[in-house]
Formats: structure tokens, C-alpha cells, sequence
């Protein structure tokens, strides 16, 4: 089967310098045609006038795929997403396209302000590329999708926000495109209108269409996408299953990995007493992981050396969420070690974070070996080892099969309990009196 | 490895997916191939036409919005040549200056005034589109020829309400039509194409060039006095008359005249400004989209 987009070698140059942001004036363009020759010696001399936004990316979709792209800003995904929707070509290489492409890029941008709802939903369908007859047979399943029925005749200006954007979203949702590609909208909108977009996204999907996500949300793209793409300074840095891909962007953005080791004793951390060995964080098998899943315990595992016997020596842990919450502190309790003094040697000490605790995101791991009386750190790495935690929709965590956002520095699984009683109930006083 | 295509769906999850259910789906649809520095007409010209309905939109529109949140609104295209003709007539008519050929001058100026504002209206909207539609331009793709084509649409449609008191004002001079009447297609149409090719040139520019915003105004301003609006030909000195030949808009606007007071076609000049129209269009139209695949990379 071949694939519906195909990008061979692509690369996109931009042109930076004097004349990037500000249009030029003919009497600009008068004077540097005149000095035209020096020009052309000058521009050998200034290779750095060009920025390749893009460089040599290749990537096949197969259709169905629901395929994420990645990246820091600046990486290059916007830049993609505009070649492939047409609206810029790029300096080099080559794209197939096989099948009708809608692009969300932004939301909103066809809609005029000064026209109706109704009006707006006709044009901007149009510019998506649907036709008046199409338009018109889904027009109440994008009206009442979006929730505007009573301000379908005002016109946008007046409308919310948040209304305008369900409504441009509610357009696009519905155009149907074989390829399908959205960029970040979900950001927008309040969390129950969020679902539904997810939902709808899902949809299309299972519907057989292909869609691209652009986003800079790890946790978007490991809860949507089965496949990823990471671009990095316009490349393709790692191309695969998202949770792969997913680690191999938080080791890039972080320079922080599931395992971290100090082989040269003498620079390791620590002092004349203890010094570090690595950090590990573990998956429940014994696999060293970066990707967490959400449901399963965790291990975070530190190697240590005692080079001084007779110190009470208490190794923890400090976890760190992306906003750089600290979420809380693990001190060694096993009660074998617990507040007796240690002997010269070596140590492996390993906490167990349970499954269904932590959010989902990047967590970062401090490690320390602190003394409890009298009160001394040893030493304490803020950064060591970072994983990353996903919750995907399968079931089994707190998440359900809800796809949007959920808020919270942690996720408990907790226990819950319903006491119910039916409303004939004589145990309610009062409830007799009213039905009657 | 990164240059080479990576292909990761394995064997089984191919098998399952649907267009293997449907094997003509992919061969249905529309395949489009995006490299650098190819664009070949035929393509361009299937684009245009599967995008046909965006340019009634485009024009709808520009239209609606033109006198939204005004209190007279559609009426402001009743209005201005109106306005203008009172204010002429009442300059040059009444001091007589003009010898108009024994037509009243009020309807002499009318009959030029309304294909002029039309024509005027339409380059001037149709070369600020483009800038104007920047946010479009940058985020979705669509023939971007379109564009300026639905701002001169949407002058088109004044123009059809401006007819409404030239109309009134044949009708008080009681004027006698005559098969000339049948010219007046044919001739809006050769307005209509004008201004698309000095309105699409003019947007191209503009993307590039901000100056066209200052100079065109300008340029519009002069060029009324040489378009046979105000100025009846015959005034014009014998020796500078060819200026007028070479203004394809002073054969179009006397072409009105002819047309709606059925006075004598002048064919060669109007054959002339049909020829330089058709020129100036194709060279429009083919500037228009060699540029066409940067203007979202400099708007």
C-alpha cells in the first residue's frame, strides 16, 4: 500500500537579515539593483544571511496513521505543517499528497468579524475547501457541535472567545478531510469542550482518516498519537512510536535520562564520607525507562559508596514536576538501616513509587544523602535522573477514557465508596410528603 | 538514516487499515505533488476551477461587509458618483467650459462617473486585497488569484446599483435607446477585465512593494482627467489626443457614452483598448503567479 503523504529530502530556507520582518520599498529594490553586482561578491561572503528552517526531513504516512510532530518552538513544525498544506513551497525536495488536506493551523482565520454565525460557517467552510452543498447538509451538527445556536445570527464580533473558537473548530471538525492537520487548537476552549474535540479528533481518525498533530505537548501527543515525529533545528531527530519518541524529547530538552552514573569516583558528588555511584529509575521488569506508565510502580534506584564507616546515612529523594513543583520527598525508612550507622562499603538503595500516584509529565529526580543528627548533606543532585510519566486512555488509572487535560501535581487512584438508597426510601423524612 | 524514508507501520497494522478495504480510495483522490519552482498551467487552471465557489464567497463577502455598520449603507454606491456629478456639473457645467458634444453635461459626467468609480474602486480594493488577506494567505492554501479577482467582483456589484440613477437621469433627459444598448455587456466586461489586470498586477506589487498603497491613490486622481470622464475628447487639443488612444480607459469610458446615449462606437480606439487589456491581463495574471508560491514567505 503506498503512502497518502510522502516528504522526500525536504528543506525550507528562509532569508534572515535586514529584510526579514520589514517589506522592502522599490526605491530599495531601485538602489540594490544598481549595486547588484557588489552584491552578488557580498553574498558569498555572508552565508549566515540564509536559515534553513528545514533540512533533508523525509517521512512517509500511511493512511489512517494519526501521527504527532514534536518539537521545541523554533524546530521547524510550523514551518512543515505550512509546506504541507501549500501555502509555502519549499527551496527543496519533494511532497505527495494523495487526497483532500484540511488544515487547522489557526483557528479562526477565515471567519470575519462583522458577519453572522451562519454566515461565517459558509465561508469559512468554503476556505477549508468544502462545498455549499456539503456545507449546508452538516450545518446543524456544526452549529449545535459548537454550541451557538442561540448567537447564530450575531455577528462573530460579539461573540465570546471561547465561542468563537468552538465555532471555527466545529467547521473544521467537520470537513473531513483525508488528511487532516491540526495545530495545537486544543489549547483552546474550556476542559469539557476539549474532550470533545479530542473525541472528534479520535473520530476521524478511526474513520480511516490521517491526521498530523503538531503540538509541544508530550502528553497531548502520547495520549493521541500512536506514532511520532521529533524535529529538532529542522531535522528529524527520531521518528517512531510516540512513548520512544516521547524519550527521546525529554532527553533533549532536559539532558536528563532514566539513568545517570559518575564512573570517576574522585568527581563524583559527595564528600570524604559517601559518594554517588548513578541514579536509575527502573520499571517494575528491571528495565531501565525514562516512559512511565501511570498505572505501574516505579523504581528509583541509587548506587552509592560508603568510604567513612560509623555515620547514620539516610539516601532520598526530591521529585520535581515540569513547572518545577517540588511534589514531594522520599527518605529511606527501611528499618534494617533505619537511623544506624553505616558501614564502609557499597549500597543499593531503591524506593518504590506506586503505580497510579504520580501526574502524568516529566518528573525530575534530586538525589541526596543527608545525616539526620546532627543535620549534614552529603550531597544533593537536583537534576539526576527525569522520566516521564503517561497516562493513556486504555483504562486503568484515574483518567478513564477521558482524553483531555486533567490538572494536579498527582494522580491517586483513590478508594471510592457510594452509599445509595432509592427516593421511596422511608429512611428519608420529608421525601413522602413532597411526591405526594 | 534521517534522509531516508522511514517507514514505520509493520505488516499487520498495514493489512488492517482501511483504504485496503476500499483499494480504488486512493486512486480516487486527488494527488498533489509540492516541489520547488514547478507550476505548470494546466494544474493551475484545474485550481482555479475546483476553487470556483470561493471566488462567489469571496465576492459575497467583500460585498456584505462593504457597508456593514453603515447607516446608508448600499445606497453610499448611489451616492458618491452621484455626488460627484453634482459637484462637477455645478463646476465646469454651469461655467460651460466644456463643449460635451450637445449631451447635457450632468449626464455626460454621470455616464463617465459610474464605470469610472466602478473601475477606480475595483483597483483600488483589489490591490490592498492581497495585504489584506495576509492572515489567510499565510495560514491556508487556496488560488491566490482569487483573491483580487473577488475584490473586483465585489465592485462589480456597485456598479450594477450605480446604473440606478444614471438610469433616472436618461430617463428626465428622455433619452432614446438605441441597439447600441447591446455594446454595454461586452463593454462592462472589457471594464471588468481592465480592472482585474491592473488590480491583480497592483496586489502582486503591493505584497512586495508598500508603495503602491501611496502611489496608486495618487495615480487614480490623474488619471480621471485623461479618461474622457470629466474632459469630453473633443476639448483636448488635436496634437495630444493620442494620449487618449493609449489610455485604454478613455475609449472604454466613451464606449458608455455610445452604448447607453447611442451615440457612434469610435471602433478603432475601442478595439485598441481591447487589445491592450487582453495584453495587460495575460502579463498580470502570468506575474501574478510566478510570485504567487513566495507571497506567504514576504507579506
Amino acid at each position: 500500500m503506498s503512502s497518502i503523504i510522502s516528504v522526500e529530502n525536504v528543506a525550507k530556507k528562509y532569508r534572515i537579515g535586514e529584510l526579514r520582518g520589514t517589506y522592502s520599498t522599490l526605491r530599495e529594490s531601485l538602489a540594490e539593483a544598481i549595486r547588484s553586482p557588489f552584491r552578488r561578491l557580498r553574498k558569498k561572503e555572508e552565508p549566515s544571511q540564509f536559515v534553513w528552517a528545514i533540512k533533508d526531513v523525509s517521512f512517509e504516512v500511511k493512511e489512517g496513521d494519526v501521527v504527532g510532530i514534536i518539537g521545541r518552538n523554533g524546530a521547524g513544525k510550523s514551518t512543515m505543517l505550512k509546506m504541507l498544506s501549500r501555502v509555502t513551497e519549499p527551496t527543496q525536495g519533494r511532497i505527495k499528497l494523495c487526497g483532500r488536506v484540511g488544515s487547522l493551523l489557526e483557528v479562526g482565520t477565515g471567519f470575519h468579524p462583522e458577519l453572522t454565525g451562519r454566515e461565517n460557517i459558509t465561508l469559512y467552510g468554503v476556505i477549508l475547501g468544502m462545498g455549499r452543498k456539503e456545507i449546508s447538509r452538516k450545518f446543524d451538527e456544526i452549529v449545535s457541535f459548537a454550541e451557538v445556536e442561540k448567537f447564530i445570527d450575531t455577528p462573530v464580533k460579539h461573540y465570546s472567545s471561547g465561542m468563537y473558537l468552538r465555532l471555527a473548530f466545529a467547521v473544521a471538525a467537520h470537513l473531513e478531510p483525508e488528511i487532516l492537520m491540526v495545530d495545537e487548537v486544543l489549547a483552546v476552549g474550556d476542559a469539557r469542550f476539549q474532550r470533545k474535540c479530542l473525541d472528534k479528533m479520535q473520530d476521524v481518525g478511526k474513520q480511516g482518516h490521517t491526521i498530523l498533530f503538531v503540538s509541544h505537548s508530550m502528553s497531548a501527543i502520547t495520549r493521541l498519537c500512536p506514532r511520532a515525529i521529533l524535529l529538532d533545528q529542522g531535522r528529524v531527530l527520531s521518528d517512531g512510536p510516540s512513548h520512544q519518541v516521547a524519550s527521546e524529547y525529554l532527553r533533549e530538552g532536559l539532558g536528563a535520562t532514566a539513568t545517570r552514573e559518575w564512573p570517576d569516583i574522585s568527581k563524583a558528588p559527595g564528600n570524604e564520607i559517601v559518594r554517588l555511584i548513578a541514579v536509575r529509575v527502573r520499571a517494575e521488569d528491571g528495565e531501565v525507562h525514562d516512559i512511565m506508565d501511570i498505572r505501574k510502580p516505579i523504581a528509583i534506584e541509587m548506587e552509592f559508596v560508603v568510604l567513612q564507616g560509623g555515620h547514620e546515612l539516610t539516601p532520598n529523594y526530591h521529585f520535581f514536576n515540569e513547572h518545577g513543583v517540588h511534589v514531594f520527598v522520599a527518605g529511606d525508612n527501611d528499618p534494617e538501616w533505619y537511623n544506624r550507622p553505616r558501614p564502609k562499603g557499597h549500597f543499593v538503595s531503591t524506593a518504590w513509587i506506586p503505580g497510579n500516584l504520580l501526574a502524568e509529565g516529566t518528573m525530575m529526580v534530586g538525589a541526596a544523602v543527608t545525616t539526620r543528627e546532627p543535620e549534614k548533606i552529603h550531597f544533593f543532585v537536583r537534576e539526576s535522573v527525569a522520566f516521564q510519566v503517561i497516562d493513556s486512555v486504555d483504562g486503568g488509572s484515574v483518567r478513564g477514557g477521558y482524553g483531555g487535560h486533567i490538572p494536579g501535581v498527582v494522580r491517586p487512584m483513590l478508594k471510592w465508596e457510594t452509599k445509595y438508597s432509592s427516593a421511596q426510601s422511608e429512611t428519608l423524612p420529608g421525601v413522602a410528603e413532597v411526591t405526594q | 538514516m534521517l534522509n531516508q524514508p522511514i517507514l514505520m507501520q509493520t505488516a499487520a497494522e498495514a493489512d488492517k487499515s482501511p483504504a485496503d478495504e476500499h483499494p480504488a480510495r486512493l486512486t480516487s483522490r486527488p494527488l498533489i505533488i509540492i516541489e520547488p519552482g514547478k507550476s505548470q498551467i494546466a494544474a493551475r487552471i484545474k485550481d482555479l476551477w475546483t476553487h470556483r465557489e470561493l471566488l462567489y464567497f469571496l465576492t459575497w463577502r467583500d460585498v456584505k461587509v462593504k457597508y456593514k455598520q453603515t447607516l446608508l449603507g448600499a445606497a453610499w454606491a448611489i451616492l458618491q458618483p452621484v455626488l460627484m456629478m453634482v459637484v462637477f456639473s455645478l463646476f465646469f457645467g454651469r461655467l460651460g467650459i466644456f463643449d460635451s458634444n450637445s449631451i447635457p453635461y450632468p449626464l455626460f459626467v454621470l455616464t463617465g462617473l459610474v464605470p469610472w468609480t466602478f473601475f477606480a474602486s475595483a483597483v483600488t480594493t483589489s490591490s490592498n486585497s492581497m495585504v489584506g488577506s495576509a492572515h489567510l494567505i499565510t495560514k491556508i492554501y487556496f488560488p491566490r488569484l482569487l483573491v483580487p479577482a473577488g475584490a473586483v467582483a465585489a465592485s462589480l456589484v456597485d456598479l450594477i446599483v450605480a446604473f440606478i440613477p444614471l438610469i433616472a437621469m436618461m430617463l428626465y433627459y428622455q433619452v432614446n435607446l438605441s441597439w447600441h444598448i447591446l455594446m454595454l455587456p461586452p463593454v462592462v466586461l472589457l471594464t471588468t477585465l481592465f480592472a482585474l489586470a491592473i488590480g491583480t498586477w497592483m496586489s502582486a506589487l503591493n505584497v512586495k512593494y508598500r508603495d503602491v498603497r501611496f502611489a496608486l491613490p495618487f495615480v487614480i486622481q490623474v488619471w480621471i482627467f485623461v479618461s474622457s470622464v470629466i474632459v469630453p475628447p473633443g476639448v483636448i487639443p488635436l496634437r495630444w489626443r493620442w494620449i487618449l488612444l493609449l489610455n485604454p480607459m478613455s475609449a472604454i469610458i466613451e464606449s458608455y457614452r455610445s452604448a447607453l446615449l447611442g451615440l457612434p462606437f469610435h471602433w478603432p480606439a475601442l478595439g485598441l483598448a481591447a487589445a491592450v487589456t487582453l495584453v495587460a491581463l495575460l502579463y498580470s495574471v502570468f506575474s501574478f503567479h510566478r510570485v504567487e508560491k513566495t507571497f506567504a514567505d514576504i507579506i
